[in-house]
Formats: structure tokens, sequence, C-alpha cells
């Protein structure tokens, strides 16, 4: 076996029979650490690299764990015969997975070995070199893209969006995977319709775009930040409702002119 | 939706369909005395006769006059009540039970019945007759003491056939369909007029044939009857369109099903006769139509060819039948009441798979029947799909979206499992592959088998809990004296010990099935049910005899789950690990974990104590008696026993359970079921046939789990066992595929009366095209690991309510929101009620 296969790194979760993070049925695994700070981050665990305790339903558990490739690999074949059926396979997610890239690499690269299909989510928040290593083992970019305007960006996630719409553009160039716009719906940071237009003529502008998604905020992060002991900072802020995010469906379709769906 | 091969397009449903529906549900289901008093007239008149004519008679006589109505907007007729939904009564096998719960029948919660105050004392009246006459009485008769003590300890139960009719067939509706009654009636006259009086088998053949054709004419005389009924409404009619539909029923009915059908709406007729009257015979259930889309088909492909039926029309004939099956009923005892909750009637309608040739044979109907229990939207008929490596895809997508609607149909099988298995049981190749299903799970060779499918429910836990208490209960020696569970050295031991106690079980399950197929034999053959199962006319002798082509007796097991992990709590706990001994899980057990014990546990506790004593040659006194109950109920409540219980119920609750893909734990699941379905086969039957075991619990694994002590497996006393082959509830905590992996590793091939697995979804799992499609793929794997069958509920609003109250329960629950899924416990409060709210509104 190759060294590549010991590979260790942080995650804090694997869950299995995935079906809205990518084509068909598929295992995401976790891995902690990212470099943004998102308000509405519906997984507060996954931010700080450190392993963490936190609270849940009265019981303390202990978030994150260090494991090689090729233990990951071991949970993630063992639905080998699912993803046959409905084209699904290994999905990483976080967390920024660049965060650990030779681990992120490392992952996919044992993925397409053992011809399994690959997707990330990420916001491409790393230097390129990074994103350039792993393409080639990258099936299916799932990559965030959340305001148009740096400084907005900042203030909501804590760092400006320079970066980020450069690798976009460099990823789409590339030709090497098949790459969707993700665009968190956050009420009150870039809800409006002009705003979902900026990113929708963005990913035009990128060529290469598969499809666009719509993904409404919601509130199932809340508890955990309780648990973490944590303050809640998005409030009584309510997700988008059902007519809005149509709307704004409609809007990213004329604007796009891709494949356009609410959800993942 | 594809639109190449197939036509499976929506039709939309008909206003007739949605009166039919309400008409049907409008009153509590009522039991009327019509039956009982005609069946009893005629058996009064005929006692010097030989049984099977007797019973004949006494078919002809019900048919003959027996109130008839046709309900309105109907346009297939035959109705076994008057009252919609109603059931007869059935004394001829039982009845003592129905006379017990005269006063509590209408009030009790499972499947409650209306009876007026004449009902129940006309058939008081006529049960009189009955008195040492009934099947359950012989069956008694030829049961062995130790059987009726095993069951007096809960250890098994055959109640279905004890106190009822079999059923649990699929007919030839085909043959019905082409030649008609006449032509099968012709069939058995040249049978008999080629005998010989001198012939070895004349008594026994002759009179069958005979009691076959009183009952061919019977039914062509009630099919003249609505004939009748239809043309005097229609003369009455003033609705010039309902006049019409009633001269045509009429016209209908006089052709069948005594001829063959000459077309498809006959054909539908044809069939709906022949189901309502084999269930009039006798109170069996599990009547399956079986491949219905494949013996319907040339009638309507043929109506269509001519033009003279529209799609649209054949889809309105289809929902009335799927009406009709709903408006059939039976009252059972209360207990049994409760293991097959719902009014269910288990016909099983199949549809989709391959011809005898191996060939895929999905048809527009079979689309069509989807789309039937869509419209219909009621529990019957139990719609089934063969799913196989060559079945379309649009055939999985629309009945993937029936499944969403969280009706809990349709159930998918595997005929890459089923045809082997059933090869395995010495059915030829073509056979096999033109298999039905009866009843719930359990596969058959239609038209030639009696499989006597749901022979008995076997609690699994049961012989385990015998093993801890080395056979004793309450006193008794209930199963085999075991090696003390205190003194074993090894796990292989315990295994010995648990084999042991289930040989022992089974073979007294043996016992009692076989006494009930003897009394059915003797008592009950049933010669209308005999004119439609090959071979009985060559044979000369009815199903209940052995005339079928093929005999198989299943009694189900179920439990699996908690077998698995009971055996794994053992293996780990107590010899690998060691960090309880056997002594400590024996106590444990035996006080319910410290959670408290019932008014019975502890009288039975103290039985065994006292017994134990005076086994030691200590004389018992009722002083001791009552020190001893005191004692017991002081132990189960104090500080000590308790926090016993907690430890390790903490202990049990860290291992790794069954449906969580555990390699280790999957294969004591598989040994563990070895041990049931291995033994079973072992048996044979008195109709000639061999037992083969079933894994699947129907809904008895609530009241008979409700029977059994603590197990090891961290199950408190008198909680719900594990339902079929599928994980303890709230214990399969990776999903679903998890789950499927490692319900596939048990050997389904082997479990040829069936095996059932139950996954929970909530609709948002299937939302959308890209749901149904991985849904779709979700079974197209389980099926491709060899799973045999898989049903879903889609849970409701207020599943989710109970998920609320009992977490517990519900850890498995992926529920999704906005785009996202989640374990629906681990929410807050708040949350889950939007969910809930969301789900009351559809999606």
């Amino acid at each position: 076996m190759e060294d590549y296969l010991n590979t260790k790194g942080r995650i804090f979760d694997i869950q299995r029979y995935s079906i809205h993070d990518g084509k068909g049925i598929r295992t995401i695994v976790f891995l902690k650490g990212c470099v943004l700070r998102c308000r509405w981050c519906c997984n507060p665990e996954s931010q700080e690299y450190e392993i963490q305790q936190m609270t849940m339903n009265g019981k303390t558990k202990t978030v994150g764990y260090d494991i090689t490739v090729r233990e990951v690999m071991e949970q993630v074949l063992k639905d080998r015969a699912y993803y046959r059926r409905s084209g699904g396979g290994l999905t990483l997610s976080g967390g920024e997975s660049l965060c650990q890239p030779e681990f992120a690499t490392a992952l996919l690269r044992a993925a397409k070995e053992n011809g399994i299909s690959t997707a990330m989510e990420s916001m491409g928040c790393a230097k390129w070199e990074v994103i350039e290593g792993l393409l080639p083992y990258l099936d299916q970019y799932l990559l965030d893209m959340k305001h148009m305007n740096a400084i907005k960006h900042k203030e909501f996630t804590g760092r400006e969006n320079t970066l980020m719409v450069e690798n976009a553009k460099k990823i789409a160039a590339s030709g090497q995977t098949e790459l969707s716009i993700r665009i968190p719906v956050i009420p009150g940071f870039n809800d409006t319709v002009e705003e979902i237009v900026e990113i929708a003529k963005f990913s035009k502008k990128l060529g290469n775009v598969a499809r666009m998604h719509l993904l409404p905020y919601h509130r199932l992060g809340q508890d955990k930040y309780e648990g973490l002991g944590r303050p809640y900072l998005m409030g009584d802020v309510s997700p988008p409702d059902a007519q809005h995010m149509e709307l704004l469906l409609a809007v990213a379709k004329r604007e796009s002119g891709l494949d356009c769906q609410i959800g993942g | 939706m594809g639109v190449y091969q197939y036509d499976s397009t929506d039709i939309p449903k008909t206003e007739r369909i949605s009166k039919l529906v309400e008409h049907l549900y409008k009153k509590m289901p009522e039991i009327e005395s019509a039956r009982a008093i005609l069946l009893t007239e005629s058996y009064r008149q005929t006692e010097a006769e030989p049984m099977v004519i007797r019973r004949a008679k006494a078919f002809a006589h019900i048919l003959e006059n027996i109130p008839i109505i046709i309900r309105d907007y109907e346009l297939i007729v035959g109705s076994s009540t008057i009252a919609p939904r109603g059931c007869q009564t059935y004394p001829e096998f039982s009845y003592k039970w129905l006379e017990e719960e005269f006063d509590t029948v209408a009030g009790r919660s499972a499947d409650p019945f209306y009876i007026s105050r004449t009902t129940a004392k006309e058939l008081k009246e006529v049960n009189r007759y009955w008195e040492g006459k009934t099947t359950s009485e012989l069956a008694t008769s030829y049961m062995e003491q130790e059987t009726l003590r095993a069951m007096k300890h809960n250890l098994f139960t055959p109640g279905n056939y004890f106190y009822n009719g079999i059923g649990h067939i699929t007919v030839k509706y085909d043959e019905v369909l082409q030649i008609g009654l006449e032509g099968i009636r012709e069939k058995a006259q040249k049978e008999l007029e080629a005998m010989e009086v001198s012939d070895g088998n004349y008594q026994q053949k002759s009179r069958l044939l005979q009691a076959m054709i009183i009952s061919l004419d019977a039914v062509i005389g009630y099919a003249g009857r609505y004939a009748k009924l239809a043309k005097e409404m229609a003369d009455k009619c003033r609705d010039r369109v309902r006049k019409q539909e009633l001269m045509q029923i009429a016209k209908n009915c006089e052709n069948v099903p005594a001829k063959r059908a000459g077309s498809f709406y006959e054909a539908c007729q044809s069939f709906w006769f022949i189901q309502q009257l084999i269930q009039l015979e006798s109170s069996g259930h599990s009547i399956s139509p079986g491949r219905f889309d494949q013996y319907m088909y040339p009638f309507y492909k043929a109506d269509l060819e001519k033009g003279s039926l529209t799609r649209e029309f054949a889809q309105e004939l289809l929902d009335c039948i799927w009406v009709k099956l709903n408006d059939l009923n039976k009252c059972r005892d209360a207990v049994s009441a409760e293991g097959f909750a719902g009014y269910s009637l288990f016909q099983n309608l199949i549809v989709g798979g391959q011809n005898k040739e191996g060939e895929d044979v999905t048809n527009d109907l079979s689309f069509m029947c989807i789309q039937s229990s869509k419209h219909v939207f009621l529990p019957q008929p139990s719609l089934s799909i063969r799913v196989w490596n060559k079945s379309p895809h649009e055939l999985l997508l629309k009945a993937a979206d029936l499944t969403r609607t969280g009706i809990g149909l349709p159930a998918y099988y595997n005929d890459e499992v089923i045809i082997p298995s059933m090869m395995n049981r010495g059915i030829s190749l073509e056979e096999a592959r033109n298999y039905d299903i009866i009843g719930c799970v359990e596969p058959q060779c239609a038209g030639k088998t009696d499989g006597w499918h749901d022979a008995a429910f076997f609690n699994m836990v049961r012989p385990l809990e015998l093993v801890f208490s080395r056979g004793m209960e309450g006193g008794e020696q209930v199963g085999v004296k075991t090696m003390d569970v205190t003194t074993m050295k090894s796990f292989e031991q315990f295994f010995e010990a648990y084999r042991e106690q289930m040989e022992y079980a089974i073979k007294l399950l043996v016992n009692a099935n076989n006494s009930i197929d003897v009394a059915h034999a003797k008592r009950c053959p049933l010669p209308f049910l005999s004119c439609l199962v090959d071979d009985c006319m060559k044979r000369g002798k009815s199903v209940q005899e052995g005339g079928a082509v093929y005999n198989f007796t299943g009694p189900q097991g179920f439990g699996v789950a908690n077998i698995a992990d009971s055996l794994y709590t053992i293996k780990k706990l107590v010899f690998e690990e060691k960090k309880i001994s056997m002594a400590e899980l024996k106590e444990a057990l035996s006080m319910n974990y410290g959670k408290g014990l019932t008014k019975e546990d502890i009288a039975n506790l103290a039985i065994q104590v006292t017994s134990e004593m005076a086994q030691n040659g200590r004389k018992v006194s009722d002083r001791d008696i009552s020190g001893v109950l005191s004692s017991i109920l002081r132990i189960s409540e104090s500080r000590e026993v308790k926090e016993n219980g907690e430890r390790i119920l903490a202990m049990i609750e860290e291992l790794p359970k069954y449906g969580n893909d555990n390699i280790e734990v999957d294969k004591l699941a598989r040994e563990g079921a070895y041990v049931y379905t291995k033994t079973v086969e072992k048996f044979k039957n008195p109709r000639g046939g061999m037992f083969q075991a079933g894994l699947y619990p129907v809904s008895a694994n609530v009241p008979l789990g409700g029977q059994a002590g603590a197990t090891p497996d961290g199950r408190l006393a008198h909680t719900p066992v594990a339902d079929g082959v599928s994980p303890s509830a709230g214990k399969d905590v990776l999903g679903p595929t998890a789950a499927a992996n490692s319900v596939a590793r048990l050997d389904h091939f082997i479990a040829s009366n069936g095996t059932l697995y139950n996954q929970k979804f909530h609709p948002s799992a299937l939302e959308g095209m890209q749901g149904l499609e991985n849904f779709v793929s979700l079974i197209r794997t389980y099926f491709d690991l060899k799973g045999s069958h898989m049903q879903f509920n889609v849970v409701s609003r207020e599943t989710l309510l109970d998920a609320q109250k009992n977490p517990d329960n519900y850890k498995h629950l992926v529920v999704r929101v906005a785009g996202y899924s989640a374990l629906f416990t681990t929410l807050s409060k708040n949350l889950q009620d939007d969910i809930i709210r969301r789900t009351e509104q559809g999606f």
C-alpha cells in the first residue's frame, strides 16, 4: 500500500446516505477547521481545528478526532454498492477541507483510485497551488459564493472574498472538474434580488459552471452554539419564506442562464 | 416519466371512486349472522354424509340464501355482507372467543366491530350446535401436553389457523377467466366419469369431485342472483346512466364466472366473484390475487385493440376492484386482532417481474395497478412490486411515487433471491419465475401450492430466556434443562444451550401445526377452493388433504435483532471482556434491570423459587410463599438492584448493535437466524410437504414482546421485540445504507417463507425527482446485496409527535428541512414543532 493512505487528518463526522450534496447516495466526511467565521454557520463545531467539547441534549461529547485516509476509506467503501447504483460517492465537507490540504488531497486520490466518484463542498479559500493539486482527483466542486461585495463579505464571514473570487475563475478555467456555485441565502446579508443578481452574473461570466444552488438559511445549528458555549449571532432571523426563494430562483435563472435549484 | 415502452401517465380519479370509498367508511364494520345460520341449517341436515359433501352443500345453501346487495355507484358487484366492510362468522373453525367478546368487540382498541343484540342472540343460538365440532377443538385433542404447555407459556402461538381457516393461497384466476367455471366443472365431470366404482381411491375422490360440482354450480347460481337483482334494480331505476350501468352488471353476471370472460369488464367481475367467494367458503385470510397484471392483461389488450375499452374506463374498473377488496372483512379474537392490526386481509396483489421464460413482463396494467392504489388510498390490496435486474426504471419510479405518499405501499420483492430460494425447495425454474406473494411476504407458486404460510408466530427471544432459567418457568419445566448459565465457560456453551432450547421449542411448534393441519383436513375440506388449485382433481384430494402440487408449512420467527444483540452482549461483556459475570446478568434480567416488575413477574418468580425449594426436598408452606413474594418485591425495588441494572444497561448501550454494518454483530444475527431457519426445514407436514421458515412478525412483535421478559440486548421486559429482520427500533444509528447492509448479511435464501425489512423515512427524503432516484437506488442496492423484501414507512405527523415524546425509539429518524438533513430527535423542541407543521402540509 502506498504511503499516502497513512496520511492523518482531523474530522468530526462521517455521514452515510447523504443525498443532498452531490450526485446520488454519498458519504460525507466532515473535516475540522475553517478559515471563515460565517455568522450563520450551521456547523460551528467545524470551525476550530482544535478538538472541542460540545454539550447536546444534556450529554457532553468530544468533537473531532484524528484518523488516517485508510481508516476513512474503510468507512467510505462500505457503501460502494450504493454509489454504483446511484452514481454517488465521497463528498468532503467541513469546515473548509482546503485547510488540511494534504489530507483532503489524499482522501480524494484514494477514492478515485478505488473507482469512487468525488465531490467537495468548499469556499475555495486557500492558495491556488492547494486547489490545483487536488483538482485531478475531484469530479464535482461545490463552490460557495456568498457575496460579491468584499467589505460586506468580510463583515459577515471574517474575510474578504478576493481570494475566493480569483480561485473561482481559475477553477472554472481549469475545466478539470464539474463546477457548481452554491449560494447560502441569508436574510439581512445577501437575500436581496440585487445581491443574487450579482452572484448570478458572476457565475455566468465564469463559464464552465454546471449549475447554481440556492441554499436557504436555516437554524439547525442554533443548539450547537449553545452546546459550545457561544452566542448565536443570527438572533431571531427567520429562514427566507418559500415565495421569496422562488423569486430569487427565477432571478438567478434569468441572469445566469444556468440550471438553478433550491437546495442541494 | 417514461413515455417509451409503457404508458405510465397518470389517469385522473373519477368521482365514483371517491363516493364508493366514502360510503365504505361511513360506519364501524358490523358482524352479521346470515352465514352462520345457513351453515348450521345445512349441517344439521347432512350429518350422515361425507364431510366434503357436507361442506359443499353448506356452501351451496349459503350462496342460495344469503342476502345480497348492489351498493350505490358500484360497477363490480358481490358483497358478503349487507353492511359495508361487514363480516360473517365461521363457527366451524371456532366461536367461543367471539361469544366471550360479544360485549367488548365494539369497544376494543384493535379492529372493533359493531354487533347488534339480535345478531349476538342468533349467533349464540347456532353456536350451540358447534360445541365439540370445530377444527379448533379437534386440533387441541391432537396436541401433546408439552405442546399445550409451551403454548400456555407463549413460546409460540399458532392462533391463526387454530381458530380460523387457512387461506394464504393464490388460485387459478387465469383458468377461470379463460374457460369459466363451466369449463372447470366439465373437467371435474370428466374426471368423475373416468373412475370405476372399484378404484381404490374411489370413495375419497368421487365424493370430492361431486362436492366440487355442487360448489361450482352454487357459485354460478350466486352470480345469477346478482344478475336478477341488477335487472330488477335497473327496471326501477330512473337515472338513465345508472340504469344502463345496472343492465351491464346484469349482463356481466349472467355470463361470468360461468363462462370465459368476454371482455375486460367481465374479467374484472369474474375475478371479483372468485376473490369474494373463496373468502365466504372459509375464513382464511391472505387470499392473494397474485399476478393480476399478468392474467388480466390479455383481456385489456384485446379490448383496447378492438376499441371497445378506453384506458380511463379500465382504470375506473380497477379502482372499483380495489374498493371491493376493502369491502371484505374478518373479525379476529382480541389478541389476534393486535397481531394483525388494521382490519387487514392481506390480499396481496403483485405487479411486474418476469415470466416463465425469464423475460420482463411489466405492462401498462402494472402501472395502472399502482395508480389504483394511489386513487383509492386504502390498505387493500397489499400491493407488491417484483423487482429484478431487468425491471423497467419507470415502474420503480411510479412505485416510489406511491411510497412517498406515506401509505406504506407497495412492498418491494427481489426476484433474484426469491426464485433461487424457491428452487431450493424443489420448485422448477419456470414455476419459480412465475411466483407471486401471499399475505405479507410469502412467495408461492400460484395455483399449485398450499403454503400454510403464517403457520405460527415464533418468538425467538423466549427460548433465550429459558437458557437462563434452565427451561423452568413459573414452576414448570417448559424448555430443556440446559446447563446452568453461571457454570458456563465459553460463549459456545451458551450458544449451544440456546440451540437446544430452540430445537425443542420448534419441535413442539411442529406438533402444534401438524395437529391443526390434520384437524382442517378432517373437518373443513374446502371443495370450491380445491377446484381452483392443481392437482386436487387428479389426486382426488382437497387442498386440506394434500391435493396441491406443493405443500409447505411456514411458521415465522421474529426477534433476529434481539437475538443478535443479546448474543453479542454475552460474547463481549461476559466472556471476552469479562466486565460482568453471568450471575450478574442473570440477576439483572430477572429483575428487569431494576426497572420494575409486574405483579405477574413477581408471582412467577415466587413460584419459581418455591418450586425449587420443593424440589430440594423442603416443604413449602403458604407463609413461605408470602415471604418469598415480599422479599422478591423488596429486592426488585432495592437501590442495589437499580444501580446494578443501570450500570449493566449502560455497558450494553455502548456495544455496537445489529443494523450498523458491524460484521461481528451481523454474523451473530446470521447464526442466530440459522438456528431457527435450519431447524424448521427439517420437519414434514401431514400433507406430504416440508416446513420452511419465514422471518417476519406481521404486527405480533408488539403483543408477543409484551409476553417476554428482559433480554441481554438491554430490551426491557414486556416491550416489543424487533420487527422482522429489521434492527431493533432506534438502534440503527448510521442511516439506511448501514442498516440495509446489516440486514443483507442474513441468509435470505433459506428463509424461503419470506423475510420482512421495514425502513422509516420522512417524506422529505423522497422529495423531487432526485429523492425518488436515490430511493430507487437504495432498493436496487439492497437487492444487489441479496435482500429479499423491503417496505417503507414514510412517517406521518403522528409518528413525529411520538418521536418527540419517545426520542429513544427514533434515534435514526432523518428529516430534511430547507435542503438539509438532520436527525429529528437531536433538534430543539421548536424546530421539531416546525418540522411537524411542515409534515402536516405535505412536504
